[in-house]
């Protein structure tokens, strides 16, 4: 038996290591951002994605259908009235002779953004109501739900009519009566949300460190109850397209030229019994929207609760 | 108990006088007044007359206490668009309609929503489940009077099988109610769904189960006993669902009942109508809301005590 040292160990002798079994014993997933953790729990869910692709293509059709077509949305054709639908005419035309598609997506128009801007306006009051209402606690706590406890106990409709008497029905006051109404579900939302952060370490943190109590309140509370104000917001869209549509469909909402979805029904209403197939557009468009935005919201509520399983 | 009751009538009244303050301002702050709008031209004396008749030319911090005084008192003065009617008799004379076609629905919501809920929660069958939980989810989602229009067309104008206009005949009822009751029984569905779910695991059932007591048996008196406090609470929105809803299935199916009127007042600028209507409504809705948190805390004592 030779002794060890007398081997000769030659360059040649030894290979080397492809890169990949560098970390061979290194165990750990692979680390992803709340984002992209969130988007592949939420792309799992067929009916949410189906929901986000819609009302995607919905608001891409909003924005340009309007544009390219060579009808306008008040272009009369009174030879051409009460058309069934054809290539001419995608959806047909109405009792005036105008294209149904193209009122369709302008009515789109306007509903969506009805829908997007009370929510951001929502959004924003929730915040600042429910945020200090939790975060300052006590007798302000108190006397502050109490006032969100009298307001939510009188259905909402009653004061939006009330205020769109006020203001006239137009866009913008349509847009302030459901503002001002309808910012409840999210104060309370972010009550709940801050108060049970409030009590958490990294709070307690960030206050011995001497953050002041905005920051606190918004950078460490709001931006942690993220997820739960995310999804009350998309909840949020469909409910106030529903409250104008319900409204301008009784004529006490906002009224012509600013034809929303409610208006194209109300319009359509008339001929049920002879054309049902004017306000089937309008109907369907709303229906297929209100569902894929709830669809949306459902799916938001899985992928961004951070106690869903991580691990996938 | 009694000290939880007295608590909620109070807030309830308070709530009440929250309602009328802001009707009375938001009416006094519309741009001109009922006389105004009127194409008619009136002469000096008569628009005086007029206003002296409605009380507008007092100052408005003593109209208010004159509106609160009459309103408790139930006297709304007379209606404006339809003059010599006082607003009191026109909502006496229409509540009755709105109550039937209300309470049809409301009945119609407790009994399918909780049949349902229980089937779904207790099948096997794992279709049966998923068909339920589809129909809730669009139930829920869909705004009524979308659905309303589509029952409408399915059904009145294609098939032709029920009537779509007035409350004469029962069948009358069928597509209205219905219309109505399609949230609420969705709501109901789901509520009952998981809370008896969440029952059926307790401790208790198993006991119960394993005494040997007979399988309805359990989920009536064990199971559904304690699963339904959700419903009971769920009750007092529904009523607020039931009366909002009125305002559009009561248009769309011409039933005369109060949500029409007060629809058809709003749009004729009828100021004491809608003030009438406006506190009616919210008054039976925030009864409505006390009476359900009532009877929830009297089955559940815990509820009383989180307050």
């Amino acid at each position: 038996m030779s002794n060890i040292n007398d081997l000769k160990l030659t360059d040649d002798l030894f290979e080397k290591l492809d890169d990949s079994e560098k970390n061979a014993e290194f165990i750990a997933m692979e680390s992803k951002t709340f984002m992209r953790d969130s988007w592949n729990r939420f792309k799992k869910n067929k009916l949410a994605l189906f929901g986000l692709i819609f009302v995607t293509l919905m608001i891409l059709f909003a924005i340009f259908a309007p544009m390219f077509s060579k009808y306008s949305y008040e272009m009369q054709d009174l030879q051409n009235r009460n058309a069934l639908p054809s290539l001419e005419h995608l959806f047909g035309t109405d009792k005036l002779g105008r294209d149904i598609f193209v009122r369709v997506m302008y009515g789109a128009r306007i509903s969506l953004a009805i829908g997007f801007a009370s929510a951001a306006i929502n959004m924003v009051i929730g915040i600042i109501y429910g945020g200090i209402s939790g975060y300052v606690g006590g007798r302000v706590d108190m006397i502050m739900m109490r006032t969100v406890d009298v307001i939510y106990s009188v259905p909402g409709l009653l004061y939006v009519i009330l205020i769109l008497m006020v203001f006239g029905n137009n866009l913008t006051s349509m847009l302030i009566a459901i503002s001002i109404t309808s910012w409840v579900n999210m104060a309370r939302q972010v009550r709940t949300q801050v108060m049970s952060l409030k009590e958490t370490e990294f709070a307690m943190a960030a206050k011995v460190i001497g953050a002041s109590h905005s920051r606190i309140l918004l950078k460490h509370l709001i931006i942690n109850a993220i997820g739960p104000i995310i999804v009350t917001l998309t909840m949020m869209v469909p409910q106030a397209i529903f409250t104008e549509s319900f409204l301008s469909f009784l004529g006490i909402g906002i009224s012509q030229p600013q034809s929303s979805w409610g208006v194209l029904c109300s319009e359509a209403r008339g001929l049920i019994h002879t054309y049902p197939i004017q306000i089937i557009w309008p109907v369907a468009a709303m229906c297929l929207t209100i569902l894929s935005l709830n669809f949306i919201g459902d799916g938001l509520g899985e992928a961004l609760d951070p106690n869903n399983g991580g691990m996938n | 108990m009694f000290k939880y009751t007295i608590k909620r009538i109070l807030v309830g009244i308070l709530t009440m006088f929250i309602l009328s303050t802001i009707t009375f301002f938001m009416m006094k702050i519309i741009p001109g007044n009922p006389f105004s709008q009127d194409n008619k031209v009136l002469t000096p004396k008569t628009y005086e007359a007029l206003e002296a008749k409605y009380g507008l030319d007092k100052p408005v911090v003593e109209q208010y206490f004159i509106y609160l005084n009459n309103a408790i008192r139930g006297d709304f003065g007379e209606s404006i668009s339809k003059t010599g009617q006082q607003v009191i008799d026109i909502v006496i004379r229409r509540a009755p309609v709105t109550a039937r076609l209300g309470s049809v629905a409301f009945v119609i919501a407790l009994t399918v929503g909780v049949t349902l809920g229980i089937i779904s929660a207790l099948t096997k069958k794992r279709w049966v489940n998923s068909l339920i939980t589809t129909f809730a989810t669009i139930g829920v989602s869909i705004p009524s009077f979308l659905l309303a229009i589509l029952a409408m067309i399915l059904f009145g104008v294609m098939l032709g099988w029920f009537p779509l206009v007035g409350l004469k005949t029962p069948l009358h009822y069928v597509l209205p109610a219905i219309a109505l009751a399609l949230n609420p029984i969705s709501m109901i569905t789901r509520l009952t769904r998981s809370s008896l779910r969440d029952v059926m695991s307790k401790d208790y059932i198993v006991l119960a189960k394993s005494k040997g007591t007979s399988e309805l048996w359990v989920i009536i008196k064990h199971g559904l006993k304690n699963a339904l406090l959700p419903v009971v609470t769920y009750c007092g929105p529904m009523f607020a669902f039931l009366v909002t809803g009125s305002f559009v299935i009561e248009s769309l199916f011409s039933v005369p009942g109060l949500g029409m009127e007060f629809t058809s007042s709003v749009i004729n600028r009828d100021y004491t109508l809608i003030m009438g209507l406006t506190l009616f409504l919210g008054a039976i809705v925030i009864i409505m809301n006390i009476v359900s948190d009532i009877a929830a805390a009297m089955i559940d004592p815990r509820i009383k005590l989180g307050k």
